[in-house]
């Protein structure tokens, strides 16, 4: 993929975040482009899930700037940052086992009417939420048992293809996937990786953390490397500079 | 969530999980469908041994009897399934029952002794949510528990001496004491109640919000959903449903009482904890939390008419509710196996 001639969806210029005595960004800076999966590198604590949660509004920086198509991105809150277009899947993946797919899809943004209500009083549009749920998971041909049933009683790998269908339905800018394959077997990692690949095609940033150098390898159009809150390398991840990377991640370059 | 090893072992024995499939969902069904079999169950066992029991007016009595837990039950359940605790709704109700009947020294209507009883359980319900919420308290069993103490004290204080204040307006009497249709009045609060939290939670967002809440606050709060506001109502409805209890049970005797809903909040716990709901929170289903109501109900009634003292009454409902809390473990151990069997499906 080529993106370098079109301006960044995301930039993050010169991020920093404290938790007290743990500095966790020190003044990191990374654009992310339409069409392209970038991946973001870096150790157990390197900061990846913090500069993230900071994209998506969980956490605010202490200082610099995340501009979404050039403008200061309104993340102040998660609410906020889905609705300026940015979509994330949590290591945690945030679905909520007591639900059903459509209900963890619409969750915190509920098809409901009528519109002049306050959002919590407004009636929930089941059939909707249904239909288009299932509309989704179709085109990405996440295949589930039953759409009425409580995700907790789904595999791991089902779980994490709804997390990220999920992401995909409501994107307009950016998704940010952190480890979406770390709890998964072979078989439900590719189809997790067939949807990243999916996600890129229809033009959206792609942001992936991973610890898997295979997956970066196959993936990623561009790799950013953090340690210990820097940002210490970016490079286009290949077979060639497979090692390079792992050096860069575990601090043993020259 | 299933892991790797998980997806792994459920490989070879992919046929034996294929067919254990039907027997954990059926046995999930079954689970789900529980308490309302445990009460029936109960019902036949009582009826053959005491044939009073059947008898309509031994029926109605045993709704309205069950009416206060019901109510309070209500709220209670609704705290629960955000993982929360509300230890003050017995206090809070007598303190609501004081305020009535200072209340009705006053004044004569009803609907000023109805509406400070209400207002006295809403507030005491909003101290309890902004406590909590606010005052980033780790868990509303302190903040429930404290105002349990506070909400005796005041009522004790308030009602000067006295045990009991006598009196109620005819209306609220008419409310908690008579029937209608054969049914007691407070039968039809039950309802009316019941049906509008199941409006509220089951066709409206805010409802949605409160199971989202409930399974997982953290990414609840990821998904911009308002977790505070959220955490906040319930405490203030089920203050609310103790204001209700208070009418409810002040109408019945004709009176209020600082001694009023003692271990209600136990009855009530018990209640929707037999029902079904989940400490872990986020599950619960209305219907059953009311039928865990019916069923402290009926196994008071029943040891009453058999004439079993009211220690073995408590021993009995103390045993049921370790029966459902084994059964909401065993839930989740037939979820896990479901699981391995999608994750054995998969491959
Ligand atoms: N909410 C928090 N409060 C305090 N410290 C935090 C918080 N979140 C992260 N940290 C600290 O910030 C540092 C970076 O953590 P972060 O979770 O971003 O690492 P990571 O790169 O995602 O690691 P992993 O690969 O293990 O997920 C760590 O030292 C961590 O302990
Ligand atoms: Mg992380």
């Amino acid at each position: 993929m080529t993106a370098a001639a079109t301006p960044p969806v995301l930039t993050v210029r010169n991020a920093q975040k404290r938790f007290g005595a743990v500095h966790a960004l020190k003044n990191v800076s990374l654009e992310a482009y339409r069409g392209e999966v970038l991946a973001l590198l870096g150790d157990n604590g390197a900061g990846k899930s913090t500069l993230v949660k900071c994209i998506s509004g969980v956490h605010a920086l202490d200082e610099g700037e995340i501009l979404l198509d050039g403008e200061a991105a309104p993340v102040h809150s998660p609410a906020a940052a889905r609705r300026a277009g940015i979509e994330t899947v949590y290591q945690d993946l945030a679905l909520f086992d007591n639900l059903t797919p459509a209900e963890n899809f619409y969750c915190g943004r509920e098809i409901a009417w009528p519109r002049w209500l306050p959002r919590g009083l407004r009636f929930l549009d089941r059939r909707a939420m249904n239909r288009d749920t299932a509309a989704v998971l179709e085109r990405l041909r996440v295949k589930l048992p039953k759409l009425d049933a409580p995700v907790a009683l789904m595999s791991g790998g089902q779980r994490q293809a709804i997390a990220v269908a999920r992401a995909t339905v409501f994107a307009r800018k950016l998704v940010i996937l952190d480890e979406p394959t770390a709890a998964l077997g072979l078989r439900e990692s590719r189809k997790v990786l067939d949807l990243i690949v999916q996600l890129r095609a229809e033009g959206n940033a792609v942001i992936v953390i991973t610890h898997n150098m295979e997956q970066v390898v196959e993936l990623a159009d561009r790799a950013v490397v953090l340690r210990q809150g820097r940002k210490v390398g970016e490079l286009r991840p290949s077979r060639a500079s497979q090692q390079e990377l792992v050096s860069m991640i575990v601090g043993a370059e020259g | 969530m299933a892991n790797q090893s998980d997806v792994a072992t459920a490989a070879p024995e992919g046929d034996r999980a294929r067919g254990g499939g039907s027997a954990v969902s059926l046995a999930l069904r079954l689970l789900g469908v529980g308490p309302l079999l445990i009460l029936i169950a109960l019902a036949v066992a009582i009826s053959l041994l005491t044939p009073n029991f059947l008898k309509p007016a031994n029926l109605s009595n045993i709704l309205a009897q069950s009416a206060v837990i019901a109510v309070v039950a209500i709220g209670q359940h609704l705290v629960i399934l955000t993982r929360g605790i509300d230890l003050s709704v017995g206090a809070n109700l007598a303190l609501a029952t004081v305020m009535g009947g200072l209340m009705f020294r006053v004044t004569d209507s009803p609907t000023l002794v109805i509406l400070a009883m209400l207002a006295a359980g809403t507030v005491v319900g909003a101290v309890n949510g902004l406590f909590y919420v606010f005052g980033r308290l780790p868990h509303p069993f302190i903040i429930t528990l404290a105002t349990l103490s506070i909400c005796k004290g005041l009522a004790l204080e308030l009602s000067i001496g006295h045990t009991t204040m006598r009196g109620m307006p005819d209306a609220i009497t008419f409310i908690g004491g008579a029937s209608s249709f054969g049914f007691p009045n407070s039968f039809f609060v039950v309802f009316g109640v019941a049906t509008i939290v199941l409006v509220l939670t089951k066709t409206m967002v805010w409802g949605r919000w409160i199971y989202a809440v409930g399974g997982d606050p953290e990414s609840a709060r990821e998904l911009g959903i308002p977790v505070k506001g959220v955490l906040l109502s319930t405490y203030m409805i089920s203050g609310l449903c103790a204001g209700i209890g208070a009418v409810v049970l002040s109408g019945r005797t004709g009176a209020s009482s600082p001694l009023y809903g003692n271990l209600l909040e136990l009855d009530t716990i018990a209640a929707v904890i037999i029902g079904g709901a989940s400490f872990l929170g986020g599950r619960g289903n209305l219907g059953h939390a009311l039928i865990g109501a019916l069923m402290i109900g009926v196994i008071r009634n029943a040891l009453n008419l058999m004439n079993v003292n009211v220690f073995f009454q408590m021993i009995a409902i103390g045993v049921i509710i370790v029966a459902a809390v084994e059964a909401d473990v065993l839930r989740n151990y037939l979820e896990k196996r479901a699981r391995t069997i999608q994750a054995a499906k998969t491959q």
